[in-house]
């Protein structure tokens, strides 16, 4: 009884340790990012969030051109990759027949095992020819990157919320049919809001994914450090340009001005999940009152 | 800064040493740097090998940037740079360290314009003006003037650059900052710079290939990287004023300029009639006084081979080896390296 008892505890601190190592973990890495980014901090300041130069020759660099690439490009990808990922999500668990359906969970699932350098030559062979047709000047730019990040991030929309689907009780379903609802009603009133929590921690999920994409975005988005609004013109993200000028930055403060894109991009992540935790949060909340 | 130093000599150390232990008592000298002549010093190191086989040399590619960092942090016994030290970086290693040049490279103009399938004559005016986005459309004067008889037509330029940081950029520009006063004030030089136009691509693959696909583009890639390819590339009109294509015979003349002892020098825009002007040196960095006497005889009897048997093998890979003056001017300093 008693050893039965000790290891309990053991495997209550080791387990604690394993977590508490998460958090350390993630305080390390950003303690590491901010004090390897001192002098372009003394330098730059805050202004490096909005200046627009990116000059490697005379030393001067904003982020701006990045943090907006970055931004943009991710929520080009989930415009087009949470309605087409929830569409995927009810046809498989409402709609499909078995064979169908497994057969396209599994494809879905596929998506995302491809690597990421592949997905960059698919846009840049196949997807960049059709958007040049389209009208794009020059193929490469911020909805190429875009359309290449929405098939990247959609099996994350996709199969989480197929699987948080299943989690709506049979019985709750049922009894809305039995009031007459239709199919259509049931997933409206019923299926969604039920899990709708888990839906949007998918979106989040997939979101943190394309904010961190690097090679296929790199590969099509044509790596120019401006702000343009047409999204047929080139752009650039932060993650692009550390894997670009990393190997050949020669003096301390490049190096670590990239290092300090790595800290925005760090943060950036940061407060894009702490937002979706405070959502579902929220959500989970609301759906524990009308419970 | 220091942190990231010490990890990263930590892990060459861990490198190190389970490579020592491989080994098996062989003479195991690391190095580092420059990406460009990886193929040519990889070939060396194995022929070398092959002929000592006490002695085993590891490169690591990892860009001319990492090359000078670890040399000067001294987790290296040489490094490797497309590009020489500045003074400051000079002052911040520990020790003087030589720049050996070992080979010559070229960067070359590659253009896809629909209906022209010869090869072009480019001015460096022309160059300038296109990479700087003055010169807007291909049958402009500049451009058509120097090649009387093609096609030309009326369309857009679109300029492709590299849009990591590397070597070949860095002679691209020093070029162009050398023939136009505007690119040299406006832009100046560097591995990385902020083009006024164009897109990017990654690596020569990503320029060369974007390139391909661009109707109307041009974009500069690495002699070796368009003849191992079968990219065609344009003549580029020399100091002399002479359009020049570039292969290793005109590539080894543009270093038959006057040298400076350090040979920290840029020889893009060489004065001699037969040079090729987007051409440039790799260099080996070496420190003068080696610690290690066992390792620095090592580099020693290699730089000597190099010079040697070396140079013979670089024409295959598409190197142009150094001219018999400067590979005179080589020796010597390979002969002050002091090994204790």
């Amino acid at each position: 009884m008693r050893s039965k008892g000790q290891g309990d505890a053991i495997f209550k601190g080791v387990t604690l340790f394993f977590s508490l190592s998460i958090f350390a973990l993630t305080a390390w890495i950003g303690w590491e990012l901010f004090k390897n980014s001192k002098l372009p901090m003394e330098k730059f300041g805050f202004g490096f969030l909005w200046e627009q130069v990116w000059d490697p020759v005379r030393e001067e660099y904003g982020a701006l051109p990045f943090i907006y690439g970055t931004v943009v490009s991710s929520m080009l990808a989930l415009a087009i990759a949470v309605p087409l990922g929830l569409g995927v999500a009810v046809f498989l668990y409402e709609l499909a027949p078995p064979g169908i359906g497994n057969a396209i969970a599994f494809l879905t699932e596929l998506l995302a095992a491809i690597p990421s350098v592949v997905y960059g030559l698919i846009g840049v062979f196949v997807l960049v020819p059709v958007m040049r047709k389209a009208g794009a000047p020059y193929g490469v730019g911020m909805l190429t990157a875009g359309i290449i990040l929405s098939v990247m991030i959609l099996p994350f929309i996709a199969t989480i919320s197929r699987e948080i689907f299943k989690t709506v009780p049979q019985t709750l379903k049922e009894s809305a049919m039995s009031l007459g609802a239709t199919r259509w009603e049931v997933l409206r009133m019923v299926t969604i809001p039920f899990s709708f929590s888990g839906i949007l921690g998918s979106v989040f999920l997939a979101l943190g994914r394309a904010l961190g994409e690097t090679m296929a975005v790199t590969m099509v988005i044509g790596n120019r450090p401006e702000i343009r609004f047409s999204l047929f013109e080139p752009g650039y993200t932060m993650a692009a340009v550390i894997a670009n000028e990393f190997t050949e930055a020669t003096s301390d403060l490049y190096v670590q001005t990239l290092i300090q894109v790595g800290l925005v991009l760090f943060f950036i992540t940061i407060v894009v999940n702490g937002i979706a935790r405070y959502l579902i949060h929220k959500v989970a909340k609301q759906a524990e009152v009308v419970a | 800064m220091k942190r990231f130093i010490s990890i990263t000599a930590a892990a060459g150390l861990l490198l190190g040493l389970t490579a020592t232990a491989k080994s098996a008592g062989g003479i195991l000298i690391n190095g580092a740097g420059a990406t460009f002549p990886y193929p040519i010093y990889s070939k060396w190191f194995d022929e070398y090998h092959k002929l000592r086989p006490e002695y085993k040399f590891n490169y690591q590619s990892i860009g001319s940037g990492g090359g000078i960092r670890q040399i000067t942090a001294g987790t290296v016994d040489f490094g490797a740079s497309d590009g020489p030290m500045t003074d400051s970086q000079m002052e911040s290693a520990p020790g003087y360290l030589y720049h050996i040049p070992t080979v010559l490279g070229a960067v070359v103009p590659t253009y896809n314009i629909e209906g022209v399938g010869e090869t072009l004559n480019f001015t460096p005016k022309a160059l300038a003006g296109i990479f700087l986005g003055s010169i807007k459309t291909w049958d402009h004067p500049e451009i058509k003037s120097a090649n009387p008889g093609a096609s030309i037509p009326s369309k857009p330029i679109v300029v492709v650059h590299r849009s990591d940081g590397s070597g070949t950029t860095y002679i691209w520009v020093d070029y162009l900052a050398k023939i136009s006063p505007e690119w040299a004030a406006k832009v100046g030089r560097g591995t990385s710079v902020a083009w006024p136009v164009g897109l990017g691509g990654k690596g020569n693959e990503g320029v060369a290939g974007l390139v391909k696909q661009t109707p109307n583009s041009i974009g500069y890639v690495e002699l070796i990287y368009a003849k191992h390819n079968d990219i065609s590339y344009g003549k580029v009109r020399n100091k002399a004023g002479k359009f020049v294509a570039a292969d290793l015979d005109s590539v080894s003349a543009a270093a038959r300029a006057k040298m400076p002892s350090d040979f920290r020098v840029s020889i893009t825009d060489s004065p001699d009639p037969e040079a090729y002007p987007a051409s440039g040196f790799t260099w080996l960095l070496v420190y003068r006084k080696q610690k290690d006497p066992v390792k620095g005889k090592a580099l020693v009897d290699f730089l000597n081979w190099m010079l040697e048997e070396g140079q013979k093998s670089a024409g295959e890979l598409g190197y142009a080896p150094l001219p018999p003056v400067v590979n005179g001017m080589v020796r010597n300093t390979v002969r002050k390296i002091e090994v204790k």
